[in-house]
Order: structure tokens, then sequence, then C-alpha cells
């Protein structure tokens, strides 16, 4: 009976939570598109979100790009099929590996550090104060960083894949001897802008994932330092798992046309 | 003369209009009853002060007024009209007419003291930088800050100095009503007296009806001119300021007289 009653309590507790997500997820669309716009924060969340993540997207994508080369040369050279490399790695990287992996350091880096600070600003009354002074708290500080994430996470998806492929390319050049020239050819020659397209695609659905993870984590969160830490925590779990997740979705939508 | 009886006369007497209405409000969380049916007038250019001890509901009211929360029941009126569940817009417009003071000053860590004090204008009244900067200016000035302090961060400053600050953005509107949620915790006396004395100051030269929540006794004698007194969710009594000492209900001389025995005992006692 106390089993029945604990998965009852945690099954209405996670419906709860999943409609009042909803709710605020609409609550920040809605709020896009109605007088006034907060410039100044949007500009702030790009260099934030945008400016900031660089290196660390970036480390990612060269340190995969590496690494996708080595592996790959051990398998492919099994059947003397090296010069599949580049096509191998160009798709990968942008289809697959530049979005999720850079979704996901973005995650760890941006949305813990939207949910601390906005549940910072709860748990000491800023949000309550926003409210006082006449200003909708959604829209001044949801909006500016769900936009700029939207915005933002494509371009790094993009630099992530520049550099990803460019990983591949120095391995491949310099470690395991292919000509420069004809690694080039071999990346370019079955890349479509589908390719790319779909990867952006997704960097902008996780974009706005990350951002709605952390801001509603840190909007809803309970009193004290605790509820900060919880917050941030939920911030990156949530993010991560719903990245991974609509990754599959998003995947499989591509792949059908 | 029942407690209803004596604000009727106090009414009568002091002739002044009606501000703000609480009918009937309550509210709970859980199964805990905080608010029980609150009852009671906000009359013009007054300074009430309504006490309560810890826990008694004195913050879930101050915030049932001006709508952080939403009452589960009951009416707030705001010069005759209802202002309990208006929208979104309709609510930007109205705290406008709105200070508040909070607790902790609430001051937005991440920007200075001069943007906090101008976030208002900047923010709603869309006023350019340079010109919100000149009223912040002359905002910290009326509550004793100087130039010097303008560009410091919030974690810069001590106590008091963040209270003033906090003071300085709730009055940036030149609200009609403000409202101070525990304007002198955690102060040392003297800065207590002296965040005591700008509210007076403030409200005179603004006109500003005032509406404090506090359990400090010094305090609320500094600044009332009347009382309420909060108890299990109801208001218990309420009179002038003067009448304090002979208010005739033994939950209130209790309270003022921080005495351990008495009707409030017993409930400490119960839980």
């Amino acid at each position: 009976m106390k089993l029945i009653s604990t998965i009852g309590k945690y099954t209405i507790l996670m419906v709860s939570q999943l409609g009042r997500l909803i709710c605020f997820t609409f609550s920040s669309i809605r709020w896009v598109f109605s007088f006034p716009f907060y410039f100044r924060k949007l500009l702030e969340s790009f260099v934030e979100i945008g400016f900031f993540s660089i290196p660390i997207v970036g480390m990612t994508a060269i340190f995969t790009g590496a690494v996708l080369v080595l592996q790959s040369y051990t398998g492919f050279s099994r059947f003397s099929a090296e010069h599949s490399i580049p096509t191998v790695v160009v798709l990968s990287i942008t289809r697959e590996l530049g979005p999720v992996l850079a979704g996901l350091m973005v995650a760890g880096r941006v949305g813990s550090s939207i949910a601390a600070e906005i549940a910072t600003m709860r748990v000491t009354e800023q949000i309550d104060a926003l409210f006082t002074l006449a200003v909708n708290p959604i829209k001044y500080l949801v909006v500016p960083r769900m936009l700029a994430s939207i915005i933002v996470l494509p371009v790094l998806v993009l630099i992530a894949d520049i550099i990803g492929i460019m990983g591949g390319y120095l391995v491949a050049t310099e470690k395991l001897g292919f000509n420069r020239a004809r690694y080039i050819d071999n990346t370019m020659q079955y890349l479509e802008t589908d390719d790319v397209i779909s990867g952006l695609i997704k960097a902008a659905i996780f974009g706005f994932i990350i951002a709605i993870s952390g801001c509603y984590s840190g909007y809803n969160t309970k009193k004290g330092a605790e509820g900060v830490g919880v917050a941030t925590i939920n911030a990156v779990v949530m993010a991560s798992v719903l990245i991974l997740f609509s990754n599959y979705i998003t995947t499989q939508i591509l792949f059908r046309k | 003369m029942t407690d209803s009886k004596k604000e009727k006369s106090s009414q009568k007497k002091s002739k002044s209009k009606v501000k703000l209405r609480l009918t009937n409000i309550c509210k709970r969380f859980g199964s805990k009853v905080v608010l029980d049916g609150v009852d009671l007038d906000v009359f013009e250019n007054e300074s009430l002060v309504v006490l309560g001890g810890s826990g008694s509901g004195k913050s879930v009211l101050i915030k049932s007024i001006i709508g952080l929360l939403q009452p589960d029941s009951g009416t707030v009126e705001l010069e005759g009209s209802n202002i309990t569940n208006i929208p979104r817009r309709g609510r930007d417009n109205l705290m406008s007419r709105f200070g508040f003071l909070f607790q902790g000053g609430a001051l937005f860590d991440s920007q200075t003291v001069w943007e906090n004090v101008a976030f208002y204008l900047i923010h709603n009244k869309y006023m350019r930088r340079k010109e919100a900067q000149e009223i912040a200016l002359s905002k910290l000035e009326d509550v004793g800050l100087t130039s010097d302090s303008m560009n410091l961060y919030p974690s810069e400053l001590s106590g008091g100095m963040q209270k003033r600050v906090a003071l300085a953005r709730a009055i940036v509107n030149d609200p009609e009503v403000i409202f101070f949620d525990e304007p002198t915790t955690g102060l040392d006396p003297i800065m207590a007296n002296v965040i005591n004395d700008l509210i007076i100051k403030t409200c005179k030269k603004l006109g500003s009806t005032a509406i404090t929540i506090t359990h400090d006794i010094n305090s609320a004698q500094r600044i009332a001119t009347r009382l309420a007194m909060l108890y299990k969710g109801k208001i218990v009594w309420t009179g002038g300021v003067k009448k304090m000492h002979k208010s005739g209900n033994p939950i209130f001389d209790q309270f003022i007289k921080g005495e351990i025995k008495g009707p409030i005992e017993l409930e400490l006692r119960r839980h």
C-alpha cells in the first residue's frame, strides 16, 4: 500500500512539474512578441552565452575531430577504406557530434549559470523586486536568454563544425600521412548543405532547451542556498536529457525527409 | 467600546479617505491557514504599522496586497477599485503607484547603486540613462547618500547603506503607497532609527501612505500614526499610536510588552 502511494505521489509530482514547465515555456514564448524589448539584456546574453562559450566548444570540437580520425582509421584501414575517413568525419561532426557535444557543453556551462543566477535572484527576492518595479520578470530574465540561446547555439555549432573538421584534418595529414588536398576534396565531395543545416536546426532547438531548463529551474527554486544548488543540478540534468531525447526525435524527422 | 467602534470613531475624526481596503483576505498554504479573513482599512497619508510575531503572516499579508501572492478569497481595493485579480498589464500600471522596500533590500547585485535606483525609470519609463542617473542621484541624496557611492555594487555596501539604496529605489517613482517589509531588521539600533526617520521624512515629502510590517516595537512607535495587530491570521486590534499602552487587548498588550505569559504563550505551548 505504501509503495502504491509513493508511486502515486511521485507520478503526481512529475505530472505537475511537467505541467508547470509547459506553462512556463508557453508564457516565455508569448512574451517574446510583446513590447518592450530589452536589447541591452539580449546583447549581454549574446556575449555571456555565445562569446564566452567559444573556447569550451572549440576545445571539445578539435579533440572530437582528432579522435574521430584516429578511431575511424583503426576500423577503415582493416578493409582499405581510408579514403572514406574524411567523409565519415565531416558527416559525423556536422550532422551529429557538433550539435550534440556543443549542446551538452553549453548546457553544462550556461544552463548551470543561468539557473544559479535566477535562483539566487529568487531567493534574495530580486525577482519580487522586479515585479514591484513594474517589470515583467519573465520578459526581463527569460526572454532575452531564450532568444540569445536560440540564435547563438547554431553559430557555436558552425564554429564547432569548422574546428572539429580542422582537428580531424590535422591528425589525418600530420600524423597519418594523408594527402592534404585529397583529404579536403574527400571532405567536400559528399558533404551537402542539408547536412550542415540539419545540425544547425538541432542547435537552435538545443539552445531553446538549455535556456528554458536553466530559467525554469532557477525561477521555481525553493528558498535557501540548498535550493540554488538543486536548481543548478536540475537545470543541467534536465537540459542534457532533453537534448539527447530531442536529438533522436529531430534526427528521425530529418532522416525521413 | 469595542475595537471596531474605536476604529470607526477614529475614521470619523480623521475624516480621511480610505486609500486601501482589505476585505476578508484569506490565504492558506496546503493545510496551513495563514490569513483567516483579514479586514483592514488604510487611510490616505497615514502611516499604518502592522505588528505581529514571527510567522504570523505579516509578509503574506503585504504580498497579498500588492499582488506578489494571490489571496484565496477576499478583495483588495485601491481608492474603491478592486485590484485583487487584475491582469498583468493593468498590474504593471498599478505597481507604478506603489513602492516596496524589501526586508533584505533585494537590490540587483549585478547592477551598480545608481542603476538599481534608476531601474524603474530605465526599464519602465524608457528614460535615457543619463537623465535617469540624475534623478537616481537626487533620490540617493534624499536618503542621505552621496554621489561617491553611486558606482558601487550592492555587495560593497553595509546593511544600512543597502537599506538606504533600497529605499531610494522604492521612492524613485514618487509612489502613492509605500510598503515597508521589516525595515529595521538586521540593523543596529542607531542605524535602525536613521532608517525610521528616513521613512517618516520620505513619506511626508512625497505625501505617501505608508504600510509597514514589523515586530520591532521601537520602530513601530516611531513611524506609525496607527497600529494594527495581526494574530492567527486576523487583525485583532487597531488603534492610534497614542493608544498603544492602553489598548485593552490582551494579545496586543502581551506582544508590545514582550511578556512570556499571556494568550500568545498558550498558542506556543500547543505547537
